[in-house]
C-alpha cells in the first residue's frame, strides 16, 4: 500500500462510535457499476457531504440509503440495525428531494404532517410536531399556504420541515440548494446547518457544488466514476489531496507528471519535463525510483518574481499570458518553455510591498515554491 | 419596446384568431339553437314547414306574436318525459362510472408503461376512431345477436344449450355504451396522469406511505381534474345518445334521443321535439359550465402544478 499524500494528514477523530456503516456497497445497472463497492462510516450528528460532478454515483448512493434503489451486494447498518433491504416507508431515515417534491395539492402544513399521518400520531400531537417544524423554519404564517403560492426558499424549508417533522435518525439531502440562485444559495447555506445542527441530526447531503459541500460539511467524500476517492474535512481534502481528480476538483492547481530521481528519507527529488527544472520536496516518500508521479501545487503557493529566485529547482522561466485581475488579487497564467501553462494568485499588495509594477501581458517572469508546500500523487 | 410595437402590430390577427372560433360557435352552435327554441315556440300544423309562425300580421294590420308554451306544459306534466330525462341521465350516469372504473387503470398503465411503448398503447385506444362508428355498432350486434358469434360459440363448445339473451337489454346497452364512450375517459385521464411527477410517490414512500396508500393520498388527488373531464367527455354526449339504444338496447328503454326521433320522424311533431331538445340543453349545460369551470380553473393551476 503507497501512502499517496506526502504530508501526514492529521489524524481523524475516531472516539465516537459509527452510527451509519456502509460496506462493499454496490450497484450495477446493467453491465455498469454505478456505485462501485463503496466502504463509509458516518458518525452521529454529523453532516456529510457526498461530493463528485454528475453521473459519479453520489445520486444513486443516496437512493440505496433511502431504499429507493436496491443495492447489488453490500450492507447498510444504521444505528446497529441492517436496513439494506427494507422498503422506503420502513426507514428511520427521510430525505429533502431536489426539486423538494411539495405535495402540490397539499397546504405547508399538510405537507409537514404527512409522515405524522402515515405514523398514526395522536392528532394533538402531530399539531405541536407541526407547529414546532414551522417555528423552525420560520414559515408560521404561511401554514395555510399552497407550495406554488411560495417562494423558492420557502418551498426549500417547507421541504426541510417535512423531512425533519418525524425526527429521522438519518436526514438526506439531494442538492438541496440547486434549485435555488447562487445569491440566495449563499445565504442559505449558513442558515440551513444552523438548522440542522440545531435540531442535531445525522445528515448525508449530495451536492455537485464543491463551495456548497466546503461550507456546510463537517466532512466530505469526494466520489467519481461509482468510487469514493477520498474522505476527510474540507481542509484535509483540499490541503492533502490523494488523487490527481481530488486535486482538480476542488479548488484550482497546477499539476506537473514527472519521474523519481532521488529518493531518500528527507528528501525527494522529481524530473519534471514540464517544468523544466527538477522539483524537491524537503520530506520522503515510499515509492521505487522512477516512478511516475504527479506533483501539485496550488495557485496561491506558486510565487511570482520578476528576478531569478536563488534556487535553480522548484523554479522555472514563463511570460505571462493572461492576467485576470479580481480586486484584491489577481490570477496570473505563466506560460513555460515547455508550453505549459502554470496559474498563480498574487495579491494585489504584493507588488506594492516590494515597489514594483506588476508584471503585465507578455513579461518574463518566475515562478517558484517552497519545497514544503507541493503534494505529490502518485495516482 | 420593440416587442410592445410587435404585438401592437400583430393585434388585428389575435382578434381573428379568437374570432374564428366565436364565428363558428355562432354560426353552427348559437343559430341553429335559436331556431330550435324559435320553433319549441309553435304550434304543430299541416304545412312546410309542419309549424306555425311565431309572428303574423292580422288583416287588420295587428302584429301577432302567438307563442305557444303548450308543449313545454305537456314535457313537464306527462310523467313519460320526466321517465325519460331520468333514464337518459341514469344510463349516462352508469355509463360514466363505468368507463372511469374500467379507463382508470388501463389510463394509469399506460401512463407508467415504458416510454418507448406507450405511444403504441394509446394508439390501440384510439385505435377504433379509424373505423366508422356505425360500423362498430353493427359489429356489435353482429356479436350478440340471438345467432350471433358470442352464442354460436357457447352453443359450439356446449357451454350453454340455449343461447343466452344478450342482445336488446340493459346488458347490451352498457356494454355497448361503455366500449364507444372509453376512448374519451382514458385519454384525459392519461394525459393527467403521464405528466404527474413521480418523485412525489418517491416522497410518499420516503415518509411512510406504502404504494397503495400513496396512490390514494397522491395520485388519485392529483388527477381529480383527469376525472372530471373524462367524466364530462363522457356523460355529456351519452345523455342525448341515439344510435345505442336504436340498435342495440331494450325496446322499453327511454332515452331522449329516441323520444326526439319519435317526435321529429313519427308524429312529425316539430315543435313538441324543438320542445324536448331545448330543455335537454338546459338540463346539460348545468353540467357543461361545470366542466368549463374546471377546465379554466385547471389552465390557471397548471402555471403551478
Amino acid at each position: 500500500m503507497m501512502e499517496a499524500a506526502v504530508k501526514p494528514a492529521p489524524a481523524a477523530t475516531t472516539s465516537e462510535r459509527p452510527y451509519l456503516q456502509i460496506a462493499g456497497l454496490v450497484k450495477k445497472f446493467g453491465d455498469n457499476f454505478a456505485v462501485d463497492h463503496v466502504d463509509l462510516t458516518i458518525r452521529q450528528h454529523e453532516i456529510f457531504a457526498l461530493l463528485g460532478s454528475s453521473g459519479c454515483g453520489k445520486s444513486t448512493l443516496l437512493r440505496m440509503l433511502a431504499g429507493m434503489e436496491r443495492p447489488t451486494s453490500g450492507k447498510v447498518i444504521l444505528d446497529g440495525q441492517d436496513i439494506t433491504m427494507l422498503a422506503p416507508y420502513d426507514r428511520p431515515i427521510n430525505m429533502m428531494f431536489q426539486s423538494y417534491a411539495l405535495f402540490p395539492h397539499m397546504s405547508v402544513e399538510e405537507n409537514i404532517a404527512f409522515g405524522l399521518v402515515e405514523d398514526k400520531l395522536p392528532k394533538g400531537e402531530i399539531n405541536a410536531r407541526v407547529m414546532e417544524m414551522l417555528d423552525l423554519v420560520q414559515l408560521r404564517k404561511y401554514a395555510k399556504r399552497k407550495p406554488y403560492q411560495l417562494s423558492g426558499g420557502q418551498q426549500q424549508r417547507v421541504a426541510l420541515a417535512r423531512s425533519l417533522a418525524k425526527r429521522p435518525k438519518l436526514l438526506l439531502l439531494d442538492e438541496p440548494l440547486g434549485a435555488l440562485d447562487k445569491k440566495l444559495r449563499q445565504q442559505t447555506q449558513l442558515e440551513l446547518v444552523n438548522t440542522l445542527e440545531k435540531v442535531g441530526v445525522t445528515c448525508i447531503m449530495v451536492t455537485h457544488d464543491q463551495e456548497e459541500a466546503m461550507t456546510m460539511a463537517t466532512r466530505i467524500g469526494i466520489m467519481s466514476d461509482g468510487h469514493l476517492l477520498q474522505v476527510g474535512s474540507p481542509s484535509e481534502i483540499y490541503e492533502y489531496p490523494n488523487c490527481r481528480f481530488t486535486a482538480e476538483f476542488i479548488g484550482e492547481t497546477n499539476l506537473f507528471p514527472g519521474q523519481v530521481v532521488v529518493d531518500e528519507p528527507d528528501r525527494v527529488e522529481i524530473e519534471s519535463a514540464q517544468l523544466g527544472s527538477r522539483i524537491l520536496i524537503d520530506h520522503g516518500i515510499t515509492g521505487p525510483k522512477g516512478m511516475e508521479v504527479w506533483t501539485s501545487i496550488r495557485p496561491e503557493d506558486v510565487r511570482l518574481d520578476r528576478r531569478p529566485p536563488a534556487n535553480s529547482h522548484n523554479a522555472a522561466q514563463g511570460k505571462v499570458e493572461d492576467i485576470a485581475y479580481l480586486g484584491s488579487f489577481s490570477i496570473y497564467h505563466i506560460k513555460l518553455a515547455s508550453g505549459k501553462v502554470v496559474k498563480s494568485t498574487v495579491p494585489s499588495s504584493r507588488w506594492y510591498e516590494a515597489g514594483e509594477e506588476p508584471p503585465t501581458w507578455g513579461d518574463p517572469v518566475f515562478v517558484s515554491w517552497r519545497s514544503d508546500l507541493p503534494v505529490v500523487l502518485t495516482r | 419596446m420593440d416587442l410592445k410595437r410587435l404585438l401592437k402590430r400583430v393585434k388585428p390577427g389575435r382578434g381573428a384568431v379568437i374570432g374564428l372560433p366565436y364565428l363558428w360557435l355562432m354560426v353552427f352552435f348559437l343559430i341553429p339553437f335559436l331556431i330550435v327554441l324559435k320553433i319549441s315556440f309553435a304550434a304543430q300544423d299541416v304545412a312546410i314547414p309542419p309549424f306555425t309562425h311565431l309572428v303574423s300580421y292580422g288583416d287588420d294590420g295587428t302584429l301577432n306574436i302567438a307563442l305557444n308554451l303548450a308543449n313545454f306544459q305537456f314535457i313537464l306534466t306527462d310523467a313519460l318525459y320526466a321517465d325519460t330525462y331520468l333514464s337518459s341521465l341514469r344510463v349516462a350516469f352508469v355509463t360514466t362510472l363505468c368507463c372511469l372504473l374500467i379507463g382508470y387503470p388501463i389510463a394509469y398503465a399506460i401512463a407508467r408503461a415504458r416510454p418507448e411503448i406507450r405511444n403504441g398503447l394509446l394508439l390501440a385506444v384510439m385505435l377504433p376512431f379509424w373505423t366508422s362508428f356505425l360500423l362498430r355498432v353493427y359489429a356489435w350486434m353482429g356479436l350478440l345477436n340471438q345467432n350471433g358469434l358470442i352464442n354460436q360459440f357457447l352453443m359450439a363448445t356446449g357451454i350453454v344449450h340455449e343461447p343466452l339473451q344478450l342482445f336488446h337489454n340493459d346488458f347490451s346497452l352498457y356494454l355497448v355504451m361503455v366500449y364507444a364512450y372509453l376512448p374519451f375517459m382514458i385519454l384525459p385521464l392519461y394525459s393527467h396522469l403521464v405528466k404527474m411527477d413521480l418523485r412525489l410517490l418517491e416522497a410518499a414512500n420516503d415518509l411512510g406511505a406504502r404504494p397503495l396508500r400513496a396512490f390514494w393520498k397522491i395520485t388519485l388527488p392529483l388527477s381529480k381534474n383527469g376525472i372530471i373531464a373524462g367524466a364530462m367527455m363522457v356523460f355529456i354526449p351519452a345523455v342525448g345518445e341515439f344510435v345505442i339504444p336504436e340498435l342495440v338496447g331494450g325496446s322499453d328503454t327511454l332515452m331522449i334521443g329516441k323520444v326526439l326521433w319519435n317526435e321529429f320522424f313519427d308524429n312529425n311533431n316539430w315543435p313538441m321535439a324543438s320542445a324536448v331538445a331545448t330543455f335537454m340543453v338546459l338540463l346539460l349545460i348545468v353540467p357543461i359550465a361545470l366542466f368549463h369551470r374546471f377546465e379554466t380553473r385547471q389552465l390557471e393551476g397548471e402555471k403551478h402544478v
